[in-house]
């Protein structure tokens, strides 16, 4: 019997009531490979790859569904809340294709035990693989209970309608509830590639926005986070590191820690060391006794010279991403550019936090990491115990936009838990921790070269970037932090590469516009002075703000309208349309230009080329003595596909544009050779209230019945390119290392 | 009280004016300066710009004639003073609101005599007694600075005074007795660099205007410059030997102060200073250095001239003092200022170090726990949240009270009651 | 030590260390969950209460400090069943993305609105500026306020119940 096979025994065997406890191996499951998310997790193996989404892992149709004899419908998805609004979005998708209306549908999420592997809530992919897998496995259910009421009644299926309310309806006014129907049925076979999806013109829930259900019990204070848990018995932690990544406290008295009152242990794993107190007040007084020492730092210095200078000093492994030749006419104009971002940091509200208890020999950890499945994985290998013995369970957390402190805080509180059996532990990063700690965005770099004929159409184009891998998601323990810290430490895997067409570093380099003579390269850099990993949009941030900067540059340099450049240059006609929506609610035309004080710009892309179509335009004004950008209003137009919840999209929009704003303009990791220097709210500011722009419009475009796309991350980097346009329309001067930050603009603007 | 005394002495001054001096009459009657058409940036050399760009970032003009959130230079920001609300004018090159019109001439008599291009007195709000000695030279470069701006349509709101100092000509009074004109001559003896420190310090600068007391009628007070002021509610600290600081000033650390707004061994500019460092941040570098070199020779002081003191930390006696003080600080303030607080690792000042607390008065500490460091608008700077809504006058004057006892070894405060009344009474008058 | 908190209207007698912050006692103590640990610095404002009537950081706040005072927070504007103007305001605008800082937000909103009822665009981005937001949320937050503001002053109807 093959692993896979188990596990679906195993559902069914808990879904049919009989046994709480499931035990599965996943010993000869493949790991390393690319799974949901494309960022490079352990995934889950594909056994049926004519299958859609995730079906194709888990083509059963009872992993997603199931119908109580009452007529009750669970849902189950690998996919996680992270604030992107994923829950209602599946419920949405769930009701459609079932016909049931949405408060019919519990869901449940990411649990080991519980749901199907979908690899990582990442990448903007949870429509596509999730989305797409429930929306199937939904039309298989509706099409299997259609087929049930036609053998009860002894009809044709065709003559077999449903109503919207979980019954079937059929000649002569017969009805029959879909738990009856169900109870008849067994959902434990393969999904058919082709049940058929009802029909948009008949969608009663999909298209709507429907109001999130997440949302009224995070406005009252209702346990809404990990954070909000509280299990009984349960004793608090904090960790007992230096200041950053890659330093130590030296001559800590712990001795003096431990008999601090209401301390119950100070756990020493190797170098891994924590502090367990009743309360967790004591707990973090132990904590700033504890780092009321002088530090060393363990690892090599941090890198001292500009992002540039650092990344071109590291080996590179080159890949080749584009090499396309075509005859064209000589260049006329030819403009050379290069663009840079610093390291980031994802910020996250609420810094990580865990829960972990051990008790009679299996752990059970809840964790707000995106990689639920990873986290089992991960801490399996730290403490030594079979996968079944280890339960992940996720639950909400603040949002996170990459790979925060998550895996790390589930890692550390498993350690903990697993040397003080039978106490649940919460464990809560602080926040000077998840600045010096958690992985960073990597910092990366772009050489543009690209020119234009007399006609004004480009004829070369060549776009190297320089970057970190962003995939460093952990799979086993020696991805995370604890991995390096205890007795025996694991070594830290290396870095690799995400092939395109997802790419990581390489993400959106591969320009979507039809050009000739591209030649695109990804130096691939291996060697990570900073702890990296996943940030939203990974290297689609700064390749897309690199590319649509460009293209602004040669608008400038041919004297051609940025708009008409780019259109000329599409063919794609859903990206043209994406444009020309964008550009007819901005006003484009009639745009007010760049007069020394107020400019536009604009930026284009689709997601990785795979998801989301975006683009934004924004109308800047500058205060020429302070630096200081006013963003007067932005407007975004975007294209997913199927648009399930309109407003979940707006939102998702919204707020990617006013991130990528923060990031583009203000944001950047400081560090000396010792430390991590960015430490907190002060050394790291984001944009405030006040930076916010006076607008913000986005529109979605209605494509009734197409494929989801995903739309998470598709903002960040139009929006930071509109941002960089904008301000060279309105000062003449082009910024092409970011931070665009007031003290840059107001340097450059010098005073005449 | 206060009030009237001041109205008692400007309209002596002015009394004995109108009676007595024909001086007087020539000060108050002032003729209109010609409109002219605004200057065009092909008039003025870059060279000449730019120095009027360091000029007006050492001056500082930003910060008085910029309201809040609005445009720079545009004018609006309310100045509260003893006589009532001025507003600051809109000094950018816009013809109809702000100075588009006004010749280098003009320019130059408004900064020099405080009179308006109409010839309208200007409140001494603008400290003109400082731009006296200025050169002509720099004048014309500030006048270059501003004229290139773009410029910004915004009406200036009319001063609301107490009467009768809304009648302008009475500040002809004010002038004759604190108007005076004295070049600042080089030192001999000195280094350049210090005398052009004095000369930036004492003109354009315009340190004084918070760092030397005010008389009751306003103005500076001649026999005292330097010895240190009251701005807007915070303690404009002596410029002389008797500031104290745990650590002696250094060239080095005044440079760090004015550069950064922050030297681990004084601690954070804050109130007022806080936006003439973020100027500083952006003014020459060797003119920041001169000033540096000039103002550490104001207040250097007897004994040890440099080298790190270990931070005074008192606790256990502080806590034996003011025990309500200990408990608050604990979870008030340990969490960033505590030992062992990740803050303390990134290089800020320890309390001991910080200026406010070691001061004579305990109006800088108090305003710092009652207002704190606003999240600057942009940039990277300290952060401290403020403790006015959250904790009671009697709290905030143990907090304040244990800090100094914990962190200094000075004699406790004893306008302590008063000061917090003060910062809390301000804070609910917005 | 004992302590008497008066919270949501409500006396609730704690046990704990007269420093401890207040943040840790809502959320240990008296189990709400409303207040949230952001960054324990008052640089963020997740951890927003009202404090008689004021916008604090519970965070920097030792429950010692607070005898005899009135505390709010989310949980006493309103429930999933019967939420307040703000929480109705929050929920109708869809102003949330993850949430984590949107009860520090109404928690300072409200103070902003309990002190003035009709506040213009530069109020409420001047008042909000202490709490930061890593979404993006920020235009719906501002959205929210100002629905709430309208509600109040009877530009737009309150709900009497959740529906
Ligand atoms: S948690 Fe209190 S302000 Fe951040
Ligand atoms: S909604 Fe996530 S931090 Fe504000």
């Amino acid at each position: 019997m093959t692993a896979n096979t188990a596990t679906q025994l195993s559902r069914r065997t808990f879904l049919s009531g009989s046994a709480l406890v499931v035990a599965f191996s996943l010993s000869s499951r493949a790991f390393g490979q690319l799974a949901g998310g494309g960022e490079g997790s352990a995934g889950p193996a594909v056994v049926a790859p004519h299958l859609p989404g995730s079906l194709k892992s888990s083509p059963m149709l009872d992993s997603w569904i199931r119908i109580d004899a009452d007529g009750k419908v669970t849902v189950f998805t690998g996919k996680v809340e992270l604030g992107q609004g994923i829950r209602t979005a599946l419920i949405q998708v769930a009701a459609e294709e079932l016909d049931v209306p949405p408060t019919a549908i519990h869901l449940i999420t990411a649990d080991t035990v519980l749901t199907p592997d979908e690899g990582l809530t990442a990448g903007s992919h949870s429509m596509q693989d999730s989305g797409s897998a429930i929306r199937n496995a939904a039309a298989n259910v509706r099409m299997l209970l259609v087929r049930e009421a036609a053998r009860t009644w002894n009809v044709e299926p065709a003559g077999i309608d449903t109503d919207g309310m979980g019954n079937l309806t059929g000649p002569e006014g017969r009805t029959l509830g879909y738990g009856p129907a169900a109870s008849s049925l067994s959902l434990h076979v393969e999904a058919a590639a082709d049940a058929p999806l009802r029909d948009p013109a008949r969608y009663r829930t999909m298209g709507a926005s429907l109001r999130r259900v997440d949302i009224p019990g995070k406005l009252t204070g209702e346990p809404a986070y990990l954070q909000d848990m509280r299990l009984p018995g349960m004793l608090h932690a904090r960790m007992l590191r230096g200041p950053s990544f890659g330093t130590r406290f030296q001559s800590s008295d712990i001795a003096a820690i431990s008999a601090l009152p209401g301390v119950v242990k100070v756990v020493r794993q190797g170098n891994f060391l924590a502090v367990v107190a009743e309360r967790e007040w004591t707990a973090i007084t132990a904590l700033r006794k504890f780092q009321d020492a002088p530090f060393v730092r363990t690892a090599s210095p941090l890198p001292s010279g500009d992002v540039a200078a650092t990344l071109k000093g590291l080996p590179s492994r080159d890949i080749g991403i584009l090499d396309t030749r075509n005859a064209t006419a000589p260049a006329a104009s030819t403009v050379n550019a290069r663009y840079s971002r610093p390291w980031l940091n994802h910020g996250s509200i609420g810094p990580s936090c865990a829960m972990a208890h051990f008790q009679d020999g299996a752990i059970t950890v809840w964790t707000h990491s995106q990689g639920t499945f990873d986290v089992r994985r991960v801490v399996a290998e730290l403490v030594g115990l079979p996968p079944e013995k280890v339960h992940a369970i996720h639950v909400e957390g603040s949002g996170c936009y990459g790979q925060n402190g998550a895996d790390d805080v589930a890692a550390d509180a498993a350690l903990i838990a697993w040397d003080m059996p039978g106490r649940p532990i919460r464990l809560q990063w602080t926040r000077e921790e998840e600045f010096g700690w958690e992985p960073l965005g990597p910092g990366m770099l772009t050489e543009l070269e690209a020119s234009l004929d007399t006609d004004k159409r480009i004829v070369t184009w060549k776009h190297e970037v320089w970057s970190n891998p962003h995939n460093n998601r952990p799979v086993g323990a020696g991805g995370v932090i604890a991995g390096g810290e205890v007795a025996k430490p694991f070594p830290v895997p290396e870095g690799k590469p995400i092939p395109m067409p997802e790419g990581d570093g390489s993400r959106n380099s591969n320009p979507l516009y039809d050009l000739p003579n591209m030649q695109v390269t990804y130096h691939f850099l291996k060697d990570m002075p900073l702890r990296v990993s996943a940030l939203r949009s990974l290297g689609a941030h700064l390749n897309v703000f690199s590319i649509e900067c460009m293209f602004d540059e040669l608008a400038r340099a041919g004297g051609v309208d940025p708009l008409e450049l780019r259109l000329a240059h599409m063919k794609d006609e859903r990206a043209r349309e994406v444009m020309t929506t964008m550009a007819g609610r901005f006003g484009w035309q009639s745009r007010a230009r760049g007069d020394g004080v107020r400019g536009c710009g604009m930026g284009f892309a689709r997601y990785k080329n795979l998801g989301a179509y975006c683009a934004v335009a924004m109308e800047v004004e500058i205060d020429r003595e302070t630096g200081r950008v006013r963003v007067r209003r932005a407007v975004a137009a975007v294209d997913s596909g199927q648009a399930v919840n309109p407003d979940g999209i707006r939102n998702q929009i919204e707020g990617g544009i006013i991130q990528s704003l923060s990031w583009t303009s203000r944001e950047e990791m400081t560090f000396s050779p010792d430390r991590r220097t960015s430490f907190d709210w002060s050394a790291y500011p984001i944009l405030r209230f006040e930076d916010m722009p006076d607008t913000i419009e986005v529109h979605v475009l209605d494509r009734p019945g197409l494929p989801f796309l995903g739309t998470a991350e598709a903002a960040q980097g139009p929006t930071a390119a509109a941002f960089a346009n904008a301000v060279a329309d309105a000062t003449g001067l082009r910024l092409r290392d970011m931070p665009l930050s007031p003290e840059r603009i107001k340097a450059a603007l010098g005073a005449i | 009280m206060k009030r009237r005394a001041v109205l008692a002495a400007l309209s002596a001054a002015a009394a004995a004016g109108v009676l007595g001096s024909l001086v007087f009459l020539a000060i108050a009657w002032q003729t209109e300066i010609p409109a002219m058409a605004p200057p065009k940036l092909a008039d003025f050399d870059a060279a000449t710009i730019h120095r009027g760009a360091a000029l007006v970032a050492i001056g500082d003009c930003v910060v008085c004639h910029t309201a809040e959130r609005g445009p720079a230079f545009a004018g609006g920001r309310a100045l509260e003073t003893p006589f009532g609300t001025l507003y600051a004018t809109n000094i950018t090159p816009d013809q109809r609101t702000g100075i588009g019109n006004w010749s280098a001439a003009a320019f130059r008599r408004a900064m020099r005599d405080g009179v308006s291009r109409d010839g309208e007195h200007l409140y001494p709000a603008l400290p003109y007694e400082h731009f006296t000695r200025v050169t002509d030279a720099d004048l014309d470069a500030i006048y270059a600075f501003l004229m290139t701006r773009g410029p910004v349509l915004q009406k200036t709101p009319e001063n609301r005074l107490i009467p009768p100092l809304g009648f302008r000509p009475l500040l002809a009074g004010w002038k004759l007795l604190f108007l005076h004109e004295d070049p600042v001559l080089p030192v001999t003896g000195q280094s350049d660099e210090w005398n052009r420190g004095r000369y930036l310090v004492e003109g354009f600068g315009h340190c004084g205007g918070c760092h030397t007391p005010r008389n009751i009628a306003g103005g500076e007070e001649r026999g005292k410059p330097f010895a240190g002021g009251i701005a807007e509610g915070w303690d404009a600290p002596p410029l002389n030997a008797a500031n104290r600081t745990a650590h002696p000033w250094t060239v080095d650390a005044v440079y760090r102060y004015l550069r950064t707004g922050m030297d681990a061994e004084h601690g954070i500019a804050n109130g007022p200073m806080g936006p003439v460092a973020h100027g500083l941040s952006g003014a020459p570098d060797d003119d920041v250095r001169s000033i540096a070199v000039y103002v550490a020779s104001l207040l250097e002081r007897d004994g040890p001239k440099a080298g790190s003191l270990p931070p005074v930390d008192r606790e256990v006696e502080a806590t034996r003092e003011h025990p309500e003080g200990a408990a608050l600080f604990a979870g008030a303030c340990a969490t960033c200022h505590g030992p062992g607080a990740p803050m303390m690792a990134q290089g800020r000042p320890s309390l001991s170090f910080v200026s406010a607390l070691q001061a004579d008065h305990p109006r800088n500490a108090v305003q710092a726990v009652v207002n704190g460091l606003p999240a600057a608008q942009a940039g990277r700077t300290a952060l401290m949240p403020p403790f006015g809504d959250s904790l009671t006058s009697s709290q905030i004057g143990q907090i304040t009270a244990y800090l100094r006892s914990r962190y200094s070894e000075r004699q406790p405060w004893t306008a302590l009651e008063d000061s917090v009344e003060e910062a809390l009474n301000a804070k609910e008058q917005p | 030590m004992t302590i008497i908190l008066n919270v949501n209207g409500a006396e609730r007698r704690i046990d704990a260390e007269p420093a401890t912050p207040l943040l840790y006692a809502l959320r240990n103590d008296l189990g709400l969950n409303g207040a949230k640990y952001g960054c324990g610095l008052g640089q963020c404002g997740a951890c927003t209460v009202q404090l008689d009537g004021k916008a604090v950081f519970s965070c920097l706040l030792p429950v010692a400090a607070l005898e005899g005072r009135r505390i709010t927070t989310v949980e006493g504007l309103g429930t999933l069943d019967k939420p307040g103007v703000l929480q109705q305001a929050f929920e109708t605008e869809q102003a949330a993305q993850c949430g984590y800082c949107i009860a520090g937000m109404i928690m300072r909103a409200q103070a902003l609105l309990d002190r003035n009822p009709s506040p213009t665009e530069t109020d409420i981005r001047a008042h909000m500026q202490p709490n930061l937001c890593r979404c993006g949320t920020h235009m719906r937050i501002l959205r929210a306020v100002r629905r709430a503001a309208d509600m109040m002053s009877g530009k737009l109807a309150i709900l009497e119940s959740g529906q």
